[in-house]
């Protein structure tokens, strides 16, 4: 009997396995150094040298490793790239903002760096096992950092309901990738791709229509959503930054993967559903953030109603809409990191959230910090010449020319609802009086602060600007992705 | 190659606004100054080196196109960051940087008390960005950008004295008038791109003709319509140039950049940069012609009338740009071009004075209140004279060569057109010796205090009329050496400016006849007349007017009144307007949409409300939506 020795090419996972590396030194130096500072410090360094690994990979060219259960194409390390972005901003916030909240900074960080990790495999991941697995390990480590502001009781609620209802959602997921298994004999999507016949059974529909839910709940697509506002107003406001781009990078890079086996046709049955799914979130989305009091619970409702914007591209995938999606991932990473980093300065000492009217008169207290908020808003928004307008504009003119005009109608209609509550904001920075009674806010200072705060103005202002090389990169990607 | 780095043209403005918003309360003003006016002393010195690289090239290859980056790429619209560099936009960027470069050092002088120092450099600084990104664009939406940049620094600048609601409903005003042009030049550019999907000026002219064999004329008349619209907003031509006038409660030195020498002349710039479409579409152009004529003598009128010393200024660049228009309206782009060139130089000239008067006078503007300031302000005195013969069209001044090479184009087009910019240059050589007559010659007529002006203090009297710092008489000066000799770019049979044009615009050889010189003869007669006129009526015999008025009562109550235009738009446009948008803020807003949103937020409560007394309701909830949700889609999947 001859035994197969299986082919590990490490280097294909070369950036996940120096943030996980990163993770366990960061855990070790908990123990032995006594400036916590540091330990954030040294997360940062590792997504940076993770960074750099990504740029070597590009260079190298497409790596499969793990007998093609994963692979570091292009379209993984646009993934990467995205996710590391989101994990490099989230580690810079919690600089300041961890030392209040938790005694334990060591396992804070090592949580968010195997979360991104976790996050980052499942953009590389060609097998539907991959795919649960780095659904899992980034799924419990969000589960326990949603709890981790143990101050506010909001946090432990929030980090309850994430985990029962995310092992629901995965069950769901598990379940439908044992029906791919049983319908096709394979959970190996390099291996259907190539495939030439594909059988169109029942089992596989229900398999299609239980992956979605999977995805659908990271995602945060209406119906699938309603944990989002709870866990992202409860968590800590840096992990409440990082999932909100980070899960959505990952899921809908898996999903587009997963989504090629039940590709005959851009405009086949699941499209259309989809198209519906899109309709809910980004309507329900937009509407239900029009009345929050609590601006953390807003931008909640508003990344569900981005969400649905990604859909909108997500549909189009085959004709160039991934390239779309990817860029308004990006733009989105920038400015909704950038907003959040706003409520983290605004935010008192550990009671983890913000109401509405403590942004009121900003821009007389904090010209700096109010004209950031209104960038951020404006971008979020769709305002030209913006990052969010271009996201939108790619996003949606990707569908349109696969023949969804009447979606983007939707999408646009959307736009202008979403903008009511996004200038809100900005008119009560600018335009009213700092309420009665309501304590003079201090907004928190801090080196990792200003420095994100800076650069998710920066993206969100370059990517408008200078959207070329970003759509470039993102165009590459897509080939990789279609070409298998 | 130098000329691949024209977008250091750019980038040395930006800059400085950059600093100067960003840290210019933390640098005192010395420093702020010193960005401003260096940076865009810098970007002038660097304009004339990049306009004598331009020179040595031969003519057929003066047009440099430097693309930077890729803007935008949806489907068919590819819109890059690509700046043009042929003769047209160079000298216009010399222009907007040369005048720029004299106003920002005068206004360093100027708003030397003013609390919002670096704010207004830093705004300054952001108008010459825009202003030089709208010339230097190769394509119609980048100018478009720099359009509504242009737009918002004017219209930050206009309110820039925000706390006296005056100036800042005067800042609204221009701001809404110039968006109805924008909508026109908005439209204009997404029926091109329809037609011939491209923005791009060298890709989309060339195919000028062909929107008129596949389309017909009239496709092309109404978009140049609809640009002549836009030009008519930025460039204060009827019917939108009420906003102008108001625009002049703005600090003095934007007055004499933005309002008169820079960004009204977009429009102009505009017209002759599209003229490829316009050539196609001479009815268009007439309008265009009509519209500047009537404009110049409407403006001229107008401006007799007027006390304000900045309005009639005002009035008088509504009448000159009308005299761009007509220029170009019969096809002699490079006149109008011309005329721009000198008319900067002049009207910030006169601007740049009468902010000096403002500064001697401590705000006061009625110029029947001044008198006898020959003595008193010596050099503000002699370079207002100048620039106001150079504007009355005095022989051999700038003014003089500009207007005339417009007349006698007007002429071989319609005798009719001339006639009325003959008459016109008679009443502009009346009014602008008016101004120079009143508030400078005969007794000081002051006394009691002059109405308070934005920071100035209130005037005790006018007892210490004091000439200005250096910092602002030196541009004062260079200004008028400018306005003296500027005229000499375009002599007839030897303009050089033609022949610097002339690869952009294809001017056929123009006919020069005899009856040309007869016709300048003319022009220097009728100047002459108009300053004797003026003499006669505001030195020598001062009673005149007052019985002219007398005779002519209703005729004066109606100009001095401009023509009522105001009170016409508010009461057949704004008002009704206003009530339309009362109605659906009403009815819409209040009902339907405060309704939706309202309901939403009650049934989402009522639901909340239901879900706290089920109590433990809250987590199995959200799993029943799941569990509805996945039902939902695999059901749809199945029965598909």
């Amino acid at each position: 009997m001859t035994l197969t020795i299986p082919s590990v090419n490490m280097t294909a996972l070369l950036p996940q396995i120096i943030i996980a590396g990163t993770a366990l030194v960061v855990l070790m130096a908990d123990l032995v150094l006594r400036e916590k500072r540091a330990l954030g410090i040294l997360s940062f360094l590792g997504v940076a040298g993770a960074l750099g690994a990504v740029a070597w990979l590009w260079w190298l060219g497409s790596v499969p490793s793990f007998q093609n259960m994963a692979v570091a194409d292009h379209y993984a390390l646009v993934v990467n790239i995205i996710i590391l972005i989101a994990a490099g901003l989230g580690i810079l916030l919690s600089l300041g903002y961890a030392t209040h909240v938790t005694p334990h900074q060591g396992t804070y960080y090592a949580l968010l760096l195997l979360a991104a990790a976790g996050m980052m495999t499942m953009g590389a991941a060609t097998d539907l096992v991959t795919i649960f697995l780095a659904l899992e390990i980034l799924s419990l480590s969000l589960y326990i950092l949603a709890g981790f502001n143990q101050a506010d009781a909001r946090s432990g609620e929030a980090a309850l309901k994430y985990f029962l209802l995310g092992a629901f959602a995965s069950a769901f997921f598990l379940y439908g990738a044992t029906l791919v298994y049983a319908a096709l004999g394979t959970t190996n999507l390099l291996a259907l791709l190539t495939r030439s016949f594909r059988p169109d059974g029942p089992l596989l529909w229900v398999a299609a229509g239980l992956l979605i839910v999977g995805f659908g709940f990271k995602i945060a697509l209406v119906p699938f959503q309603q944990w989002t506002p709870d866990v992202y107003q409860g968590a800590p406001t840096p992990v409440t930054a990082f999932m909100s781009v980070g899960t959505k990078a990952a899921a809908f890079a898996a999903f587009a993967r997963v989504m090629i086996i039940f590709l005959p046709g851009s405009h086949s049955s699941w499209t259309y559903a989809l198209a519906a799914l899109a309709v809910l979130t980004m309507t329900v989305g937009n509407l239900a953030a029009l009345r929050q009091a609590s601006l953390k619970r807003m931008l909640a409702y508003s990344s569900i109603a981005h969400a649905g914007y990604l859909l909108v591209g997500f549909i189009a995938v085959m004709d160039g809409g991934m390239q779309a999606v990817f860029f308004y991932l990006l733009a989105y990473g920038f400015m909704n990191i950038g907003a959040f980093a706003v409520l983290v300065a605004l935010e008192r000492a550990g009671d983890g959230d913000v109401d509405a009217t403590r942004a009121r008169g900003l821009a007389a207290r904090q010209p700096f910090l109010a004209a950031l908020m209104a960038l951020f808003m404006l971008s979020l928004a769709g305002i030209p010449p913006l990052a969010g307008f271009f996201g939108k504009l790619y996003v949606f003119s990707a569908a349109v020319q696969a023949g969804w005009a009447w979606l983007v109608v939707v999408g646009v209609l959307n736009s202008v609802i979403s903008a009511y509550y996004y200038l809100g904001v900005t008119v009560g920075m600018y335009m009213q009086e700092e309420a009665a009674g309501e304590p003079v806010v201090v907004p928190a200072r801090g080196v990792g602060l200003s420095l994100a705060l800076t650069l998710a103005a920066l993206g969100t202002v370059l990517l408008g600007l200078w959207s070329a090389p970003w759509l470039q990169l993102a165009a590459r990607s897509a080939v990789a992705f279609m070409g298998g | 190659m130098l000329i691949d780095s024209v977008w250091i043209l750019l980038a040395l403005p930006l800059a400085g606004a950059t600093i100067n918003a960003l840290a210019g309360a933390r640098l005192g003003r010395r420093a702020t100054g010193w960005i401003a006016c260096g940076a865009v002393g810098l970007t002038f010195v660097f304009a004339v080196v990049l306009f004598a690289v331009l020179a040595q090239r031969p003519a057929e290859e003066r047009a440099v196109e430097v693309t930077l980056w890729r803007w935008i790429s949806v489907e068919q619209l590819r819109v890059d960051v690509r700046l043009l560099w042929d003769p047209l936009s160079a000298w216009m960027a010399l222009v907007v940087t040369s005048v720029g470069f004299l106003i920002h050092v005068y206004s360093a002088g100027y708003m030397a008390d003013d609390a919002r120092y670096a704010r207004y450099f830093a705004f300054l600084n952001g108008f010459v960005f825009m202003m030089l990104l709208l010339v230097l664009s190769s394509d119609y939406i980048l100018l478009f950008v720099g359009w509504e940049g242009v737009g918002l620094a004017s219209y930050l600048l206009i309110g820039f004295w925000f706390d006296r609601k005056i100036a800042a409903d005067a800042g609204k005003k221009a701001f809404l008038l110039n968006r109805i042009g924008d909508f026109g030049l908005l439209i204009a550019i997404f029926w091109l791109f329809s037609l011939v999907r491209t923005t791009h000026f060298q890709t989309l002219f060339p195919q000028a003709s062909a929107i008129v064999s596949q389309r017909g004329a009239e496709t092309l008349n109404i978009i140049c319509l609809l640009m002549l619209l836009a030009a008519t907003g930025k460039s204060a031509q009827i019917p939108l140039y009420v906003w102008l006038p108001d625009a002049m409660e703005g600090p003095t030195p934007v007055s004499a950049l933005i309002h008169a020498a820079t960004m009204v002349t977009a429009g102009v710039y505009m017209i002759a940069r599209s003229w490829p479409l316009f050539a196609l579409s001479p009815n268009a152009l007439t309008w265009v012609a009509v519209i500047g004529a009537a404009t110049a003598f409407l403006a001229a009128t107008i401006a007799l009338t007027q006390t304000d010393l900045k309005r009639i200024l005002a009035y008088s660049t509504i009448s000159q740009l009308g005299y761009m228009f007509l220029g170009v309206g019969v096809g002699a782009y490079a006149s109008g071009i011309f005329h721009l060139t000198t008319h900067a130089f002049f009207k910030a000239l006169l601007f740049l004075g009468a902010g000096s008067v403002m500064h001697a006078l401590h705000g006061e503007l009625d110029i029947r209140r001044m008198g006898g300031l020959r003595e008193k302000i010596p050099t503000t005195y002699r370079t207002f004279l100048i620039g106001a013969a150079a504007l009355a069209g005095f022989p051999l001044l700038s003014g003089f060569f500009s207007k005339d090479e417009i007349l006698w184009l007007a002429w071989q087009r319609s005798p009719l057109l001339w006639l009325v910019g003959i008459t016109t240059a008679l009443l502009t050589a009346i009014y602008s010796f008016r101004v120079v007559f009143v508030p400078f010659w005969g007794d000081h007529r002051g006394g009691d205090a002059g109405k308070k002006r934005g920071k100035a203090k209130q005037t005790e009297a006018h007892g210490d009329v004091h000439e200005s710092p250096r910092v602002m008489t030196t541009p004062l000066i260079i200004l008028a050496v400018l306005a003296l000799f500027g005229g000499l770019l375009g002599l007839p049979r030897l303009s050089l400016i033609e022949g610097w044009l002339e690869p952009v615009f294809h001017t056929a050889e123009k006919t020069h006849q005899a009856l040309e010189f007869v016709f300048i003869g003319l022009s220097a007669v009728v100047a002459l007349t108009g300053i004797y006129v003026a003499y006669r009526a505001y030195v020598a015999d001062t009673e005149w007017p007052a019985r002219l008025r007398a005779q002519f009562g209703w005729l004066h109550q109606l100009v001095s009144n401009k023509y009522y235009v105001d009170e016409i738009y508010t009461a057949v446009i704004a008002n009704p307007l206003r009530d339309l948008a009362n109605w659906f803020s009403r009815v819409t807003d209040g009902r339907i949409i405060e309704g939706l949103v309202n309901g939403l937020a009650a049934a989402i409560g009522v639901s909340g409300e239901q879900v706290r007394r089920a109590q433990t309701g809250l987590v199995g909830n959200y799993a029943l939506s799941l569990l509805v949700g996945a039902v939902a889609l695999v059901g749809y999947f199945l029965l598909r």
